[in-house]
């Protein structure tokens, strides 16, 4: 149990998919003008990548493994992730519409969100178990969610901030996302 | 080895496979009605995406016009053929469609307007009109020539000829892609039937225009005075021609004693 809760401290904290590993910055700054639909895209993303790396676990152990066939995870993750992201959307579609059209094309981008895939590849490198991939895919997604709301929140407030010509828009957005990854190394060295 | 090659092959098959299948049965069990007339005025539109009707691509302007937040005549390229088909598909009286063109105020091509300085830099308007005065272009306010506008458009109408842009009217489908591109702001959309428009948009003083430009409006007000419809008004000291009055009577042309109302 405490080894489980090191690795989502450590995923969604210390080592921040966003801030610490840069994966994933496409949505990061793409939908986060908004806390509102930053937070669905964050429950879209803990959606996939739970998923998507409990079921990639699941087949690295039980598939890939026994056959010799590691050297094919890339292309067999990039399968599952689609398929996993195709049925996401289609879930929103549904239930959620006013969710699907505010994320508009950065849901389908989940698909090549590298955050995605990376998790995956992470799990398979640290030799995780299913438990411990699904652990860290679902911290890990935790916290880009954490990452994507606080700098929506900086954004609202941005907004009325006087910001000079040349860095108004994504210059600006971009400082603060640095910034803000300075103030999230703070984290390192906890774990 | 062949063994191996056979296990790759059959497994990323079964795994898509499987994933097929999954989606599949998910998306019947997740099927969203389409409105029926989506579909029908989606087929409609000409399917260039281009965005001139504002929307994001001919998807959502049919989405709009099913849901009647559009006017049937929302997409500029269609035109009133479009409207028309579309209006029957709503079940509406097709609005008359004013046919538009995209218009270049200015004529001061390589003779007749000169260089201030070599221009070396990127080959682009929106970088050269940062350059000092507005670009090397002796008058600040003219036609850069670098074809920013040629880039945008998705028609192929506008062409950079003899260091200025000219549209080409027949091919102009009005979508206003050009309008948005130009970092001097110097196209506009005027009604295809329009014969009369001011090919400069020079806001200098009239001395000024005259040593930048053999044809830029000195605001002179010549126009102004002679036009029967008062259609045209010079702000700016620079003329300008307001459609909706606009007879096409051609005084002005005329009466222009610098020939830049083409």
């Amino acid at each position: 149990m405490k080894e489980l809760l090191i690795i989502a401290v450590g995923a969604a904290v210390v080592n921040n998919v966003v801030l610490s590993q840069f994966l994933g910055l496409c949505p990061f700054f793409g939908v986060s003008k908004k806390i509102e639909t930053a937070a669905g895209m964050g429950g879209a993303v803990i959606f996939v990548i739970t998923l998507s790396s409990l079921v990639t676990s699941l087949i690295y152990q039980f598939l890939l493994t026994p056959l010799n066939m590691e050297y094919m995870q890339t292309i067999v993750f990039i399968l599952v992730i689609a398929a996993l992201v195709q049925f996401v959307e289609m879930f929103l579609k549904k239930s959620m519409p006013a969710l699907y059209e505010s994320l508009g094309v950065y849901l389908p981008l989940i698909t090549t969100n590298c955050a995605v895939l990376g998790v995956a590849v992470i799990n398979v490198q640290k030799s995780y178990n299913v438990l411990q991939g699904t652990v860290n895919g679902f911290a890990t997604a935790l916290g880009f969610t954490i990452s994507i709301v606080l700098m929506a929140g900086l954004r609202e407030k941005m907004e009325y901030n006087d910001v000079p010509k040349y860095f108004q828009g994504f210059p600006m957005v971009l400082l603060t996302a640095g910034l803000m990854a300075i103030a999230f190394f703070g984290f390192s060295g906890i774990i | 080895m062949i063994t191996g090659i056979i296990i790759a092959a059959v497994l990323v098959g079964g795994v898509g496979l499987f994933i097929g299948l999954f989606l599949g049965v998910a998306g019947k069990k997740f099927e969203v009605e389409v409105n029926e007339k989506e579909i029908q005025v989606r087929e409609e539109l000409p399917g260039n995406n281009c965005g001139g009707c504002g929307y994001p691509g001919c998807d959502g302007l049919a989405a709009a016009i099913a849901k009647g937040e559009a006017p049937v005549n929302a997409c500029p390229v269609g035109g009133s053929a479009a409207a028309a088909k579309i209006a029957a598909i709503m079940g509406q009286e097709a609005g008359e469609a004013v046919r538009m063109t995209a218009f270049v105020k200015c004529a001061g091509d390589c003779e007749k307007a000169g260089q201030s300085y070599d221009y070396t830099g990127v080959q682009d308007c929106k970088m050269a009109a940062l350059m000092q005065n507005g670009g090397s272009k002796t008058c600040s306010y003219g036609c850069l020539g670098y074809g920013s506008c040629v880039k945008a458009c998705g028609f192929d109408a506008i062409h950079i000829i003899n260091g200025i842009a000219v549209v080409d009217k027949e091919k102009c489908k009005a979508c206003g892609k050009c309008v948005a591109e130009c970092p001097k702001k110097l196209i506009e959309l005027i009604p295809y039937k329009q014969k009369q428009a001011v090919s400069c948009n020079s806001k200098d003083k009239g001395k000024a225009v005259m040593s930048a430009c053999q044809v830029g409006c000195i605001g002179c007000k010549k126009c102004e005075k002679e036009c029967p419809k008062n259609a045209i008004t010079v702000v700016d000291n620079v003329a300008h021609i307001d459609s909706e009055k606009c007879v096409n009577c051609g005084i002005c042309k005329k009466t222009c004693p610098r020939k830049i109302i083409l």
